[in-house]
C-alpha cells in the first residue's frame, strides 16, 4: 500500500500528491512513468512522473481527472493509500548537453516536461521551455519551470494568460526570428505533439515525443501500447514512451487512444452516480 | 486370483457446455472420493523402478505411488507422495499435457484406456485443500544464506518452494500486482480457478517465502542490486512479450494480442466491467490467430465475454494444432469454429480505424520446415474476407527483455531466451534461469522442472562456490 502524503489542487480537476513509494523514488529518473491501481476492484492506468524525493522516499504526481480512476484519485485525501504502484518504467528521456533545447510541453504534459526541462539544464543546456494551456486557470507549474528554464514561453489558447495562441505558434515564431534549438523535446496532446513535429522537421532538428497510449501491465506484457515508429511496431512501455516524433505516426495513436471511450463514459457516469 | 481389468475410464464430470459458456467456472468438475478410487483401481501399480508413466513426468512423481495411496483412502499419504517432486499439484492435475507425458506411457493404454493420472492428481490436492489437509513439509533449519527469484510464475514458485525447504531464504520479486506469473494473467479461470493459485501462494508464503509484488527488475531494482544483496539469483520471468505479425492495419482498434486480451479478463476481470474498473470491448465475431492452448484460451474466454461467434484461424490444419487435445475438444463443444489453411494478410478497418475485415488466403501444405511440419503456403489469388469486430493473436510470446536491456553481460539466444548450461547457469556468475526464459515457450510443468533442479544447482553452487570459466549453452 503506498500512502499519500499531500495533496494540492493545481487548476480545475488537475491534482497534484505526493505519495511514499521508497523503491520508485530510489530509481526514477527523467521521462519516466509509475502504474497505479487503486484497488481490488482498480485498472491499471499510467501516470507519469513529475519529482521524486530519495531522501523521504516519496514521488510526486501531478494528474487531470478524466476518466473513472482519475476522479476517483482526485478524491483520495493524505492518509488515503493507493493499493498499487509500480515503477519506474519505461526508459528515462535520453539526456545529453545538445547546446540550446526546446522543451515543448502542452496541458498535462507539463509534469514531464518539468522532469526534462530540469535534466536537461543539469547536463548543461540552454533550456527554452515553451508551455501552453487552455486559459488562465488552467496554467500549472509555471514557478516551477521557471526555476529550471534559461527562457520560460508561456501561451494560452485563449489569450488570457500572457499571450494568445497555441505552442506551435510560439515555437515557429521562435525558430522565424532565428532563435537557436539543437534539440526539441514535446509532451502533452498527440495533435499538439503532431505539429511540433511537422514544425521541426522542416528545420531539421531531432525531435523526441514522449508518447501516451493506452497501458495494461506497462512492462511489456501486452501490447496494448503498441504504437507504429519508422514502419515498426514498437511497445510505448518497454522501447518508449520517448521516440523520435519524425518518425512516430500520431493519427494511429490518435485512434487508438479511443478505443475505449464508451467503456469509459459508462465508468464514469456509473461513479458520479455514486455506484460503486 | 487376479482383479479383472477395467478397461473404460472414468468420466469426469463437466458443466454442459451450453452452460459454461455464460460463466468463468471451471469446465471439468473433477472426481468425487468414489469415482477417484474407482479410477484409482484400474491402475496397474507397475513397480517404481519400471513404471513408465513415472518416466514420462518431467518432474518424476511416483504416480502409482500416489494412486496406491487414494485406493487406501490416505489422501494425506497421496499428497505427501505428490510433494516428494511435485508442490504444485492442483496445478499440474489440470494444466500438464499428461497425454504427452505420463498418460501417454502407461500400460494400461495396451489393454484399454489409459489411466487419467491427471484428473487424479487433481482429485487429491483438491480433497486435500477442501478438507485442510497438509503434507507434512520439512524445512532444514536456516542457513543464514539468502536467494533472489525473479518471477513468480510456476518455476520461480518451484525454485522457491525447494529452496525454503532446503533452508535458505528466499524472496520472490513480482512484476504485477499479484503472484502467480502466466496462472494468474494468462490460463483462464475456468480452467485454472484463481483460488487455487492463491492457495499454493499462500502455503510458500507460510513456509516463510518472502513474496513482493510491483518490482520490476531491470527497472526498480536493478538486476546487479540483486546479485550485490543475495548469495545467488534465479530469473523465472517467462516469456511474456507477445509476438504480432506486422501486417497493414495491424494496429486498427479491436485488435489485440492473447496477452492482452487475457490479462484484461483474467487478472484485471473485466469480464466484470463495470464493476472492476478494466473494460474488454464485446462486438458480435472474434477470430483468433493460431492454434496452441493459448489461442484456444482466449476463443474460449471471448464466448464467455458475450462475443457470438468465434473463429480459430490456423494456417496448418487440424493435425498440426499445438493445443491440448482436451482443449480443442473443450472449444469444438462450446461452439468454437475453425478455419484452416488459411493466414490474415490484412487488415481493414472502418474511417476511424475500428476494426471491420480481417483479409485471408488460402494455403496449401508445402515440404516440412526445421519444426519437422509442412510449410503452409500462399496459394495466390485466394483471398477472401472474413467480417470481423474483433482479431487477437495467439501465435506465440518471447521473453521480455525488459530485464535485460541493461544487462550486457547477460547473454541470450537468438531467439531472446537466456543463455544457460545444464544446470542452470547464466553468463554471470550466481544468476541462474529457468522456465520459459530459457525455453522460448513451454509448459507450467517443463518450467517447474526446471526450477526444482535450478534450486538443486543453485544449493550447490551456495554450498560450494563452484563457477564454470565457461558457460556451455544447452538446447531446450
Amino acid at each position: 500500500m503506498f500512502e499519500i502524503v499531500d495533496k494540492k489542487v493545481l487548476a480545475p480537476n488537475i491534482k497534484w500528491i505526493r505519495v511514499k513509494a521508497p523503491l520508485v523514488a530510489k530509481s526514477a529518473r527523467a521521462g519516466q512513468f509509475i502504474v497505479l491501481r487503486l484497488h481490488e476492484k482498480g485498472e491499471r492506468i499510467p501516470l507519469t512522473l513529475f519529482k521524486w524525493h530519495k531522501e523521504d522516499g516519496t514521488i510526486e504526481l501531478v494528474f487531470q481527472e478524466v476518466g473513472k480512476t482519475t476522479y476517483e484519485l482526485g478524491s483520495y485525501e493524505p492518509g488515503d493509500k493507493i493499493m498499487d504502484i509500480v515503477g519506474p518504467l519505461g526508459k528515462p528521456t535520453h539526456i545529453e548537453n545538445y547546446g540550446t533545447a526546446i522543451v515543448v510541453s502542452g496541458g498535462v504534459g507539463a509534469p514531464i516536461g518539468y522532469a526534462v526541462t530540469r535534466a536537461l539544464k543539469e547536463a548543461g543546456n540552454h533550456v527554452v521551455s515553451i508551455i501552453g494551456f487552455r486559459n488562465k486557470q488552467y496554467v500549472i507549474l509555471e514557478d516551477e519551470f521557471r526555476k529550471v528554464s534559461d527562457e520560460l514561453l508561456i501561451t494560452t489558447d485563449d489569450g488570457s494568460y500572457v499571450r494568445k495562441g497555441f505552442t506551435t505558434d510560439v515555437l515557429k515564431e521562435y525558430l522565424a526570428n532565428g532563435g537557436k534549438a539543437d534539440y526539441v523535446f514535446t509532451v502533452g496532446p498527440v495533435i499538439m505533439m503532431k505539429l511540433i513535429a511537422d514544425i521541426t522537421r522542416k528545420y531539421g532538428i531531432k525531435t523526441d515525443a514522449s508518447l501516451n497510449p493506452i497501458m495494461v501491465d506497462g512492462t511489456g506484457m501486452c501490447g496494448a501500447c503498441r504504437v507504429t515508429v519508422g514502419g515498426e511496431i514498437k511497445f510505448a512501455c518497454v522501447d518508449g514512451p520517448d521516440f523520435d516524433a519524425h518518425q512516430v505516426n500520431f493519427d494511429e495513436l490518435l485512434s487508438r487512444l479511443t478505443e475505449y471511450k464508451e467503456e469509459e463514459r459508462i465508468a464514469l457516469d456509473r461513479y458520479v452516480k455514486g455506484v460503486h | 486370483m487376479a482383479k479383472p481389468i477395467k478397461k473404460k475410464r472414468i468420466a469426469v464430470p463437466e458443466q454442459d457446455p451450453k452452460a459454461r459458456i455464460h460463466n468463468f467456472n471451471e469446465v471439468a468438475l473433477g472426481y468425487t472420493f468414489e469415482l477417484a478410487k474407482e479410477e484409482a483401481s484400474r491402475c496397474l501399480q507397475c513397480p517404481y523402478e519400471y513404471a513408465p508413466c513415472i518416466k514420462g513426468c518431467p518432474v518424476n512423481v511416483n504416480i502409482p505411488g500416489f494412486i496406491k495411496k487414494i485406493l487406501e483412502e490416505d489422501i494425506k499419504g497421496a499428497l505427501e507422495v505428490i510433494h516428494e517432486t511435485n508442490s504444485l499439484p492442483g496445478i499440474t492435475g489440470r494444466v500438464c499435457p499428461q497425454e504427452q507425458q505420463c498418460e501417454m506411457n502407461c500400460v494400461m493404454g495396451k489393454l484399454g484406456d489409459k489411466i487419467n493420472i491427471g484428473k487424479l492428481e487433481r482429485f487429491v490436492a483438491d480433497y486435500a485443500r477442501e478438507h485442510g489437509i497438509m503434507a507434512e513439509t520439512k524445512i532444514a533449519p536456516k542457513n543464514g544464506k539468502k536467494v533472489a527469484i525473479v518471477g513468480s510464475g510456476p518455476s520461480g514458485l518451484t525454485a522457491a518452494a525447494d529452496l525454503i525447504k532446503m533452508g535458505y531464504d528466499v524472496t520472490v520479486y513480482e512484476a504485477l500486482h499479484e503472484p502467480g506469473g502466466v496462472l494468474i494473467y494468462g490460463i483462464p479461470e475456468f480452467r485454472l480457478p484463481k483460488d487455487i493459485v492463491h492457495y499454493e501462494v499462500k502455503f510458500l508464503k507460510m513456509i516463510g517465502a518472502k513474496i513482493e509484488t510491483n518490482v520490476v527488475i531491470g527497472k526498480t531494482i536493478t538486476l546487479q542490486e540483486l546479485i550485490d544483496e543475495y548469495d545467488a539469483v534465479f530469473l523465472g520471468t517467462g516469456a511474456g512479450t507477445p509476438k504480432f505479425l506486422n501486417l497493414p492495419g495491424v494496429n486498427c482498434k479491436g485488435i489485440y494480442s492473447a496477452n492482452e486480451f487475457l490479462t484484461r479478463i483474467n487478472l484485471m476481470k473485466a469480464y466484470k466491467f463495470p464493476e472492476y474498473d478494466t473494460p474488454i470491448k464485446v462486438g458480435k465475431r472474434l477470430a483468433v490467430i493460431g492454434a496452441g492452448n493459448v489461442a484456444m484460451d482466449a476463443a474460449r474466454s471471448a464466448l464467455r465475454v458475450g462475443f457470438e461467434e468465434v473463429y480459430i484461424l490456423y494456417r496448418r490444419t487440424r493435425e498440426y494444432m499445438t493445443a491440448r487435445e482436451e482443449e480443442i475438444h473443450h472449444a469444438e463443444e462450446e461452439g468454437v469454429k475453425f478455419m484452416f489453411l488459411v493466414s490474415p494478410v490484412e487488415f481493414i478497418g472502418d474511417e476511424n480505424c475500428n476494426l471491420k475485415v480481417v483479409k485471408l488466403i488460402m494455403n496449401k501444405l508445402g515440404e516440412p520446415d526445421s519444426s519437422g511440419r509442412r510449410r503452409p503456403e500462399p496459394i495466390p489469388g485466394t483471398e477472401f474476407a472474413l467480417e470481423v469486430d474483433a482479431v487477437v493473436f495467439a501465435i506465440g510470446q518471447r521473453p521480455n527483455k525488459i530485464l535485460y536491456q541493461e544487462v550486457p553481460e547477460l547473454k541470450t539466444t537468438k531467439w531472446g531466451t537466456l543463455v544457460v548450461d545444464e544446470k542452470y547457469r547464466t553468463t554471470m556468475r550466481g544468476v541462474f534461469a529457468g522456465g520459459d526464459a530459457v525455453r522460448g515457450e513451454a509448459t507450467v510443468v517443463l518450467a517447474m522442472g526446471d526450477g526444482k533442479r535450478a534450486a538443486k544447482a543453485i544449493d550447490e553452487y551456495i554450498r560450494t562456490g563452484e563457477w564454470p570459466e565457461e558457460i556451455k549453452p544447452k538446447t531446450f
